[in-house]
């Protein structure tokens, strides 16, 4: 241990763990609250990069673990669902190299569509999970999951939650590990890589023979601290979770886990034998309580008012009390709404005043719903908004369905939208269909991320980009435009009305820069120029 | 528990909330103390109404100011008063934007590190730690306003309030 005390949010010290566990390369996908761990780990000196999606990360992720080299994923807990394909399967193969995959999950939803808890995937996937409770935890636990990976050849889950990602606690970083890691190489090993089902079948039960020695090294060895106190009531307690738990009942007995799949199970029995009254402290769904009871543990969970929102102190002195009582609930605050200036403003005042049928989709732009525009109808998942308005398409009356638009930000567009265009050209609804990118040329919600569509990498460095209008004419778009809403010759309202009266497949692309991120923009551009030239002169030279 | 200080600010996205605590959390740390922060990142810069907690001590556990611990109310903005109130505990020290003359600042940007310099009246972190954490997170053409922004209120707060502990 050095002496330095590092100030750190959970998401810097996942980070700065993975720069110290040598990882070659972080890819993700923006999402509150995972988003800050790939640009510290740019900003520390790690390779970081943006993926189109989650699914396309985890894959890319893979490949570089299948390569011999670390590799770190992020993502919110709903980016899982994206990435879900390659991780049911990545957890047969044998990786070479580290992989540990971030789901950050939002208990409460303080910026996100559900609260899916995301420790029903490490069971389901037979993913091994780790779940920090602070700052030093997320930096030991990912320093942790690189090791365990490669020991046992297996993509780990490190769960964290906003309370962790977000809350920033004192971190005493350590001194890297002694010795090069090894150099990406390939080694061909198809048995362990290829899973057709002869290679697969066997693979599935390697997969449960690690799982069964991962289980007896965390009963062995695994991260976890007891609190001795009164064995009146013992809690076991998992995340943010059991530091709130300490604070509601310093004199219990606690048992807190780090590693929560494998469970510890003999561990916890032991505890569960030296406590009176075992109640088990989790947020979210009754994960940890049910695995208890299935083992024939018999433990208390918490009242079901409290599956819903995150915990605190307060919440957690209501469970131990047992009190089912309403809650006080919370004072209401100014709610969010569109900057002023912002583009997407004049867009949503177009679709009210054409009283558009608006199936909606996630970003800034979901603001949309609120006064004074109320222009929304819809809003699931990333890039349902395309899908969603061709089903009202292909069933509403005529009158009805000629309302329909789908809105789609342009990032949310390249993650998951290119293929609901794809749809659209393949079986266009008898009115045809009209779909609006907002085009503020970031990743705005999140905090002004790049992505494929901006031209610029990561580190705000330009690279190839992808021209959305381009793309629908080469997939059969009819009708192709572009409109600048600030521009007020372009009558976006006149072109829509056309456009809704017509029964064919149109794309606008309304282009106008986020106003927070437009400032940003013309200076990365300036430092582009200027490097471009700059790289001129020493050619000529 | 052992000693925890516990302060709470509030304000609207764009006011410099989370910039505050964190200048404050630095201070803490700076100080010696054991520090947690913690607040909803997101729709933080959309202009609704955010709060940020930061809880120093001996040994901090949960991040999260429990509602009705507040030693100290930090609000930035007069219209989120009323809706954190809840949030003090009882005896627990009110510094509202009305302790800063505006008229006193060149920026009015600067409000919130005003409001820290008001704070810091109220508080057992020595001004050099507070100083240095202001400059650590504020960019270098914007020390000296701040420093001045800091002095005014600190200034215009000493002995108004009793200190918080």
């Amino acid at each position: 241990m050095t002496e330095e005390r590092l100030l750190l949010s959970g998401d810097d010290a996942v980070a700065l763990g993975a720069l110290h566990a040598g990882v070659r390369l972080g890819t993700g996908y923006p999402g509150t609250p995972s988003t800050e761990i790939l640009e510290t780990f740019d900003r520390v000196g790690g390779r970081a990069q943006w993926s189109p999606n989650e699914k396309v990360a985890l894959e890319v992720a893979i490949g570089v673990a299948f390569a011999g080299a670390r590799a770190l994923v992020t993502m919110k807990h709903v980016g899982l669902n994206v990435a879900a394909d390659p991780l049911f399967t990545a957890t047969y193969t044998d990786v070479e190299g580290g992989l540990v995959i971030v789901s950050a999950d939002d208990p409460g939803m303080a910026s996100s569509q559900n609260e899916q808890d995301n420790r029903h995937y490490a069971r389901a996937a037979g993913a091994p999970m780790l779940e920090p409770r602070d700052s030093q935890q997320a930096y030991d636990y990912t320093r942790l999951a690189f090791a365990l990976s490669e020991r046992w050849k297996i993509p780990l889950i490190l769960r964290l939650t906003t309370r962790v990602c977000h809350a920033k606690t004192v971190v005493r970083p350590r001194p890297m590990d002694a010795g090069p890691l090894p150099e990406p190489h390939f080694a061909r090993d198809i048995p362990a890589r290829v899973m057709i089902p002869a290679y697969a079948k066997p693979a599935h039960h390697r997969l449960r023979a690690k799982l069964a020695e991962i289980e007896a090294w965390n009963d062995a060895d695994g991260p976890m601290q007891v609190d001795e106190g009164d064995p009146a009531l013992g809690i076991i307690a998992t995340g943010v979770a059991a530091m709130h738990a300490r604070e509601a009942a310093p004199d219990a007995r606690q048992l807190t886990i780090g590693m929560t799949y494998p469970l510890p199970m003999q561990r916890i029995r032991a505890f569960a034998r030296g406590c009176e009254r075992l109640l088990v402290i989790e947020e979210g769904d009754p994960v940890l309580v049910d695995s208890l009871r299935v083992a024939g543990i018999e433990a208390e969970g918490k009242p079901e008012m409290y599956r819903f929102g995150e915990l605190n102190v307060a919440r957690v002195r209501r469970i131990i009390e047992g009190d089912r009582s309403p809650e006080p609930k919370p004072a209401p605050g100014k709610p969010p709404e569109l900057c002023q200036g912002c583009s997407h403003r004049g867009v949503f005042e177009v679709l009210r005043d054409l009283d558009c049928i608006v199936a909606g989709d996630i970003g800034c732009y979901t603001l949309g719903v609120l006064p004074p525009f109320s222009a929304m109808d819809s809003c699931v998942c990333m890039g349902a908004a395309i899908g969603v308005g061709l089903g009202l398409r292909h069933v509403l009356p005529e009158a009805e369905a000629r309302r329909v638009v789908s809105v789609i930000g342009d990032s949310t567009f390249v993650h998951s939208g290119i293929t609901g265009l794809a749809e659209m050209v393949y079986n266009p609804p008898p009115t045809g269909h009209v779909v609006l990118i907002l085009d503020n040329g970031t990743t705005a919600m999140t905090g002004l991320q790049e992505h494929p569509g901006t031209g610029r990498l990561l580190d705000h460095s330009p690279t190839a980009k992808i021209s959305f209008e381009a793309l629908a004419r080469s997939m059969g778009v009819e009708n192709v435009h572009v409109v600048d809403v600030l521009d007020k010759a372009q009558s976006l309202s006149a072109l829509l009305t056309d456009l809704l009266a017509r029964s064919e497949t149109s794309l606008v692309v309304t282009r106008q820069p986020c106003v927070l991120a437009a400032p940003k923009i013309r200076q990365y551009e300036k430092t582009a120029e200027a490097q471009r030239i700059a790289g001129c002169t020493a050619t000529t030279d | 528990m052992a000693f925890v200080k516990n302060i709470v600010i509030a304000g609207l996205g764009g006011q410099g909330v989370l910039t505050s605590s964190d200048i404050l959390a630095d201070a803490a740390l700076a100080a010696g103390f054991d520090v947690k922060k913690s607040e909803l990142h997101g729709m933080s810069q959309r202009g609704g109404s955010v709060t940020s907690d930061v809880r120093y001590g001996d040994a901090v556990l949960s991040p999260m100011v429990p509602p009705g611990e507040a030693d100290v109310l930090l609000v930035l903005e007069p219209t989120q008063v009323d809706i954190n109130l809840a949030l003090l505990r009882a005896g627990g020290v009110l510094i509202g934007p009305d302790v800063i003359d505006p008229a006193a600042l060149r920026n009015r940007k600067s409000l919130n590190v005003a409001m820290l310099g008001a704070l810091s009246a109220a508080l057992d972190i020595g001004e050099a730690h507070w100083l240095t954490a202001v400059r650590a997170n504020l960019a270098p053409k914007l020390h000296a306003l701040n420093e001045e922004a800091f002095s005014i209120g600190r200034a215009a707060a000493v002995g108004r309030f009793a200190r918080a502990d």
